[in-house]
């Protein structure tokens, strides 16, 4: 549970921390910040097993802290230095790691999706008993791609779990303006896929729902879709004025439905310290601030790197 | 009046069959719709329906027969009140006497030059159109003296996968058709029995997500062989082999790359007009971080395709529909694997060089045999890889002859002819005697109709004229 609490804390700092970079120029280009959504990865990804794998779209930067990528690798490719995961060569929106079994990292909308059902193939193909997480968000969820892999992945009864991250918004149209049929669990029914609505913003209903999840799929039963209702605080990436929502909505958000406050709560209650939880953040203070100054410390890619890795020789 | 009942047309490309079977004899009664005999397609066994009523007076075709050209007469039936069986009106065709279907063996072709038998001789006349050999034996593989099979460019692909899937667990194929149909054009035939439904997908037809799911699988380490059952569906599908395929390995540093083949005809097959007719070989051989290969052979399609399998890098493999049927000579070899990024020089020449690939380069070896009539003596390459492409081998032939013809079936504009063009300017400028020239598909979307149809795509004659032109003999020999 401290873990659980930790991680979110880190990937709310390390996304404050982002934004700053951003804002003071040592991160460019598009830059889409996790920040009211942390439960949700955490949640899901505290009770997956090594041998899952994960892909998802841009906004990435939490999943890959949850999938316990080192921050300095991460925050250095967002500063486009010769350290990060890329090499400085993929950015914000396209990072991967092998090892911890992290499939990027997608920039085109939804593209991830059959992507994760093919990583799922994998697992199945090679019956090395893991289940793939495929995350997308709802605006994702109108993409083409995405009914094209709910029927191919139940059809062959894939070990994936579809987890649309509903923040409401994609980009600057809500989701009553974009999806005829709110209910985004159930877009999965015409195919057989089970799928249930979690309140995204309690890890520790995201964390039950997981479960039941993994559990349909290690069983072979095939694929799940778990909608999980979530909220971005900030806006769709750092260049996004944000004007399709009022300020009153995002303070309520942040008020009443922070992820971090609530779990922050039920531990306070159930016993923990303060000073053990003021001792976690400052552990996680440190380890941005390390990331943030290696990120910065770290060379820019040599010239040379322009011409490596485009194919294996 | 006597019905003639003659070999159907089963597919666009169909110029024989295989009389596999007759389900009636001579004296029975059919009526129309009855199912009178099975022909057997480079496709697919089809049943024939008889269209008229009557009795069957004469089979003129024995089943068993191959090779019964389209059109020829298999069968008479007699009209009510007919007994009498007249002469058919063309002599029974069989094998034998089909004219595209005769192999062009050396002794019946003595005045071709051993390295060009490729097909028969073009007239000085030269023909507006030119149906390509059914079977072409040529000496196309210059690394290898050892023993061949005659097969076709279908059984070469099948072998090729077959071999590969039996050296690696991690490969399957996977499309819409390939398993239970034994694929759309028969490429896959076979496979679904060897390998079994777990590594012979048939897929929904939804290119885009199983291009996606193909590209998934190959980052989860296993080799994927995704066939389009036409390039013109892989425009569905083309945001996973760019975004998704090509640009991963760029995108991740060199930590993880995308191991995969996308497979399938391109370019135009017969008559099936716009949407289905069209050359992506300038579209892909665009985009860093693919491989591009298009081979005419049977040994190049078998030893280009394992070398794709076999490749780290995503693999665009363009085949061609109507070279599908087309016979070469494959060498006999345990593991016949053709480098890709190499051309390959199918006739020496000094006086000008001719690029083609995939079906272009049987067009262009025919240019060539006409322009030697007129004293031309033409060199052809056939490139085989896009991307790589073998600058080298191209530069070293201009710089010896001084000419370039670029042929292809795409559009001319931003096509390969268009880069070729550029790298003879780039490594080759001084050498040149003449503008570098390109044959290519007219600027058109494919029409249907026939007369059309030829004067959209690339002909023999084009070349021919073009060689004329570059050798500055076009105002008379």
């Amino acid at each position: 549970m401290l873990e659980i609490y930790r991680q979110m804390v880190l990937i709310r700092r390390f996304e404050e921390k982002a934004g700053q970079l951003y804002g003071m120029g040592q991160i460019g280009g598009f830059c889409h910040l996790y920040i009211g959504q942390e439960a949700v990865v955490v949640g899901i990804q505290s009770v997956a097993r090594p041998e899952d794998s994960v892909v998802t779209s841009y906004r990435d930067h939490g999943h890959m802290l949850a999938c316990d990528m080192d921050a300095g690798g991460v925050m250095a490719e967002l500063t486009g230095r010769k350290d990060g995961y890329s090499r400085g060569k993929g950015g914000s929106m396209h990072m991967f790691s092998r090892e911890k079994n992290f499939y990027g990292g997608h920039g085109i909308v939804a593209a991830q999706v059959p992507i994760g059902a093919g990583l799922a193939f994998a697992h199945k193909y090679t019956g090395d008993g893991g289940v793939n997480m495929a995350y997308l968000g709802d605006g994702a969820a109108n993409q083409g791609q995405v009914y094209e892999t709910f029927n191919m992945a139940a059809l062959w009864s894939l070990p994936v779990i579809f987890v649309i991250e509903n923040n409401q918004y994609g980009m600057g149209t809500s989701v009553s303006r974009a999806a005829a049929g709110q209910e985004l669990a159930d877009r999965g029914k015409a195919y057989g896929i089970p799928g249930i609505q979690v309140d995204g913003m309690d890890v520790l209903a995201v964390r039950s729902a997981a479960e039941e999840a993994l559990a349909h799929c290690r069983a072979g039963k095939g694929p799940y879709i778990l909608e999980m209702k979530t909220y971005r605080y900030r806006g769709h990436s750092m260049s996004d004025p944000a004007k399709y929502r009022t300020r009153e909505e995002v303070d309520a958000m942040r008020k009443q439905h922070d992820p971090i406050e609530q779990l922050r709560d039920v531990l306070l209650r159930e016993g923990a310290e303060e000073a053990q939880l003021k001792e976690l953040d400052q552990q996680v203070k440190k380890i941005v601030g390390d990331a943030a100054d290696f990120a910065l410390a770290s060379p820019e890619p040599d010239a040379s790197e322009l011409y490596t890795d485009i194919i294996v020789a | 009046m006597a019905i003639e009942i003659k070999m159907p047309a089963l597919s666009p490309t169909m110029t024989e069959g295989r009389l596999s079977r007759w389900l009636v004899g001579t004296g029975d009664k059919v009526a129309s719709g009855d199912v009178i005999a099975e022909i057997e397609t480079d496709k697919a066994t089809m049943e024939v329906e008889a269209i008229d009523e009557g009795t069957i007076g004469a089979i003129h075709v024995q089943e068993g027969t191959d090779g019964v050209a389209v059109g020829a007469v298999i069968a008479t039936l007699l009209e009510e009140g007919e007994t009498e069986l007249p002469a058919p009106s063309a002599a029974p065709v069989a094998a034998e006497a089909a004219p595209e279907t005769v192999e062009t063996a050396p002794e019946t072709a003595p005045e071709i030059a051993p390295e060009t038998a490729v097909s028969e001789p073009v007239p000085a006349g030269i023909p507006a159109t030119v149906a390509a050999p059914a079977s072409t034996p040529v000496g196309a593989n210059p690394d290898w003296q050892g023993p061949t099979r005659t097969m076709t460019v279908r059984e070469a692909l099948r072998d090729a996968m077959a071999e590969e899937m039996r050296r690696d667990e991690r490969i399957f194929v996977m499309g819409e058709e390939v398993a239970e149909y034994q694929g759309a054009y028969k490429v896959t035939q076979g496979l679904l029995e060897e390998f079994s439904a777990k590594r012979v997908i048939d897929t929904p037809i939804t290119e885009h997500g199983f291009a996606g799911l193909g590209v998934g699988a190959a980052f989860g380490d296993l080799r994927p062989v995704i066939e389009f059952m036409t390039f013109n569906f892989s425009m569905q599908a083309i945001d996973h082999i760019i975004n998704s395929a090509a640009k991963t390995l760029y995108m991740s540093g060199g930590q993880m790359g995308c191991p995969i083949v996308f497979r399938g005809p391109n370019g135009a097959a017969s008559r099936v007009a716009a949407q289905h007719s069209q050359c992506y070989a300038s579209w892909y051989a665009h985009c860093p971080g693919l491989k591009v290969v298009s081979p005419w052979s049977a040994a190049d399609a078998k030893g280009l395709l394992k070398a794709a399998i076999r490749d780290p890098n995503p693999v665009i493999f363009l085949e061609n529909e109507v070279m599908y049927g087309q016979s070469f000579d494959v060498p006999e070899a345990e593991d016949w694997v053709v480098p890709i990024g190499r051309a390959n020089i199918v006739r020496p020449g000094s006086d000008v060089t001719i690029t083609a690939f995939s079906i272009m380069v049987g067009k262009a070896l025919e240019a060539a045999d006409a322009l030697a009539s007129v004293g031309i003596d033409a060199e052809v390459i056939d490139l085989r890889s896009l991307r790589p492409l073998d600058s080298e081998t191209i530069l070293a032939s201009v710089k010896k002859t001084g000419r370039m013809i670029s042929c292809e079936e795409g559009f001319p504009f931003a096509g390969i002819g268009a880069e070729l063009a550029m790298q003879v300017m780039e490594g080759a400028f001084d050498y040149l005697d003449a503008p570098v020239m390109r044959i290519t598909g007219k600027d058109v979307p494919m029409p249907y109709a026939a007369n059309l149809e030829a004067l959209a795509l690339p002909q023999i004659t084009d070349i021919v004229e073009a060689g004329k032109a570059v050798c500055y003999r076009s105002g008379g020999q």
